[in-house]
């Protein structure tokens, strides 16, 4: 189970403070899937990465499993069965995409089918790709594609997915949307994913949306769905002020 | 012959040798003649005119071949010039394996430079690697220049790579590679440097025949206050196409200078360079981490990775 209690997180903007995230208070069951939504600029990259580290809030706790992981570095976190994968992932000289997938699994002897496995999930095939290097050779696409791949071979408790839709063909999205059910059906592993994408928000048990660094509204997908509609198509102030578009 | 630990460890680093090699070799140590074997088809001799050296000859259509001829320097103190020549027949494809080791325990320099010169006759293909490696705890300066030139006849093909793994206090590379009509040349360089080392790679590929290819890839890495400096120079003498990329991952207080240069003398040539020095991303550190890699692990993985 993740608990977050009231967790702020600012930063200095010349002499006065800026909150990004306020008094966020948040508990997470295990093995379910939980989406975030809302607006840009709302928080919800910022939350993600201070459940796994990469951000240290300015004040509040963070449990996981009962223990209180606050202080803890991304390494001990990623050991204790957190995962995270980012919206903009880095491309290295050298390293194959083998040789990430290795690296996530902890197997030094991961076998080329597993790692087939894996990368058939995100539509990739082996035989073209293994041996490639994660550098500027591949597309923004086939590298967020890779990215995920490394999630699935880390096979964690807790995954983190950041947009995972962000740069992925349609084609690609639809057996993306089907792994995440599949593991959500299996019950391995909680799941929370940065989305605005409708179909993956209706995989959710639970959608919760971030605005202005506070949640704005939780519940099921059948419930908030409708809410982002209607926040979506109102939420233009020349509209709404003027009655017709300038 | 590899009578003991440092022998041993030494040509495995620098050689990848377990035991008797198979195939020709020579394997020169402190300066004299360690073992040596010819084969029906490669022939090792020593050099009669009076220089240190050996000649290797190989026969037209020696195909699947090895010939080692790994160098170590046991002893503090002994500096060398060594001349080694390879002439390669024609419609071969043979594999070299060279490749120098320095173990210094002592105060005195140990230094090894060497000139190997190719002569590659028509369609063959030679593969030719060559790693250097330093080690020992005393305060003598472990040197190596080694000076490769390569001629390549038509259709002739070489794939050169080689690598510093670490303990090099001081290195000058130079190479040339002259190709001819339909010949390729494919050079792959990676070096280390660390401490206050010091390394300058001076590289010339000359195109001169229709159709000739070259492509030079050379990665580095310069710790804590090491220096390097790279020269790779390619130059168009027809219709060709050469492509010269280099990488480097600067740390701590290194420096590095890097000075890719482009020259076409025809106006069908068409070269193309690339160049960049950096530190290693904080992303690629931090996504490793989320591996479970420490920050440590991280750096060394994407280092081993680079240099690989």
């Amino acid at each position: 189970m993740l608990e977050l209690k009231s967790i702020s997180y600012a930063v200095r903007e010349g002499d006065s403070e800026l909150g990004i995230l306020k008094d966020i208070s948040l508990t997470i069951d295990d093995h379910k899937l939980v989406v975030f939504t809302g607006p840009n600029g709302g928080g919800k990259t910022t939350l993600a990465k201070i459940i796994m580290g990469l951000v240290k809030p300015t004040s509040g706790q963070i449990l996981w499993n009962g223990q209180d992981i606050t202080d803890l570095g991304i390494t001990e976190r990623a050991r204790l069965g957190i995962s995270y994968g980012f919206q903009q992932p880095p491309r290295f000289k050298g390293l194959t995409v083998r040789d990430l997938l290795t690296l996530a699994s902890g197997d030094e002897k991961l076998s080329k089918d597993k790692c087939c496995q894996y990368l058939t999930k995100v539509g990739l095939c082996a035989n073209d790709y293994l041996d490639r290097e994660v550098d500027v050779s591949l597309s923004g696409g086939e590298v967020k594609r890779i990215e995920i791949a490394t999630i699935l071979a880390r096979n964690s408790q807790l995954m983190i997915f950041d947009e995972p839709e962000a740069g992925i063909d349609l084609w690609s999205f639809a057996r993306l949307t089907e792994t995440f059910e599949q593991i959500h059906a299996t019950g391995t592993a909680t799941m929370i994913i940065i989305s605005h994408q409708e179909r993956i928000i209706s995989l959710a048990d639970e959608v919760i949306v971030v605005g202005d660094g506070t949640i704005r509204h939780r519940g099921s997908a059948a419930d908030i769905l409708p809410q982002i509609l209607a926040d979506t198509l109102g939420g233009c102030p020349v509209l709404t002020k003027g009655g017709d578009a300038q | 012959m590899m009578d003991n630990e440092i022998d041993r460890e030494l040509l495995e680093k620098i050689a990848d040798l377990l035991g008797k090699p198979v195939g020709a070799f020579n394997i020169r140590k402190d300066s004299g003649c360690d073992g040596r074997q010819s084969t029906e088809h490669i022939e090792i001799t020593s050099k009669t005119d009076g220089k240190s050296g050996i000649d290797i000859r190989i026969k037209d259509g020696t195909v699947g071949e090895t010939c080692h001829i790994p160098v170590i320097i046991t002893k503090s103190g002994i500096e060398e010039m060594v001349y080694n020549d390879f002439y390669i027949g024609e419609n071969c494809n043979v594999e070299i394996v060279a490749g120098c080791g320095i173990h210094n325990c002592g105060d005195q320099t140990s230094r090894h430079d060497g000139l190997h010169t190719f002569y590659v006759g028509k369609n063959s293909h030679v593969h030719y690697t060559e790693k250097h490696y330093g080690e020992g705890d005393g305060k003598g300066g472990r040197v190596m220049n080694p000076q490769t030139v390569v001629y390549l006849e038509e259709g002739a093909s070489i794939q050169m790579d080689t690598t510093q793994i670490r303990g090099i206090d001081s290195t000058k590379r130079d190479t040339k590679i002259v190709c001819g009509k339909n010949a390729e040349a494919v050079v792959t360089e990676r070096l280390l440097t660390h401490g206050e080392q010091t390394a300058e790679s001076d590289m010339e590929i000359v195109l001169d025949g229709e159709n000739s290819r070259g492509r030079v890839i050379s990665r580095s890495v310069a710790q804590d206050t090491s220096s390097q400096v790279f020269y790779p120079r390619m130059v168009g003498n027809a219709q060709c196409f050469g492509h010269v990329q280099c990488d480097s991952i600067i740390m701590g207080e290194a420096k590095i200078k890097s000075i890719p240069a482009i020259t076409a003398n025809c106006t069908e040539a068409q070269l193309v360079h690339e160049a960049a020095i950096g530190k290693i991303a904080g992303e690629q550190l931090l996504k490793l981490e989320t591996l479970g890699l420490t920050e440590e692990e991280a750096e060394d993985c994407i280092l081993k990775g680079f240099l690989a």
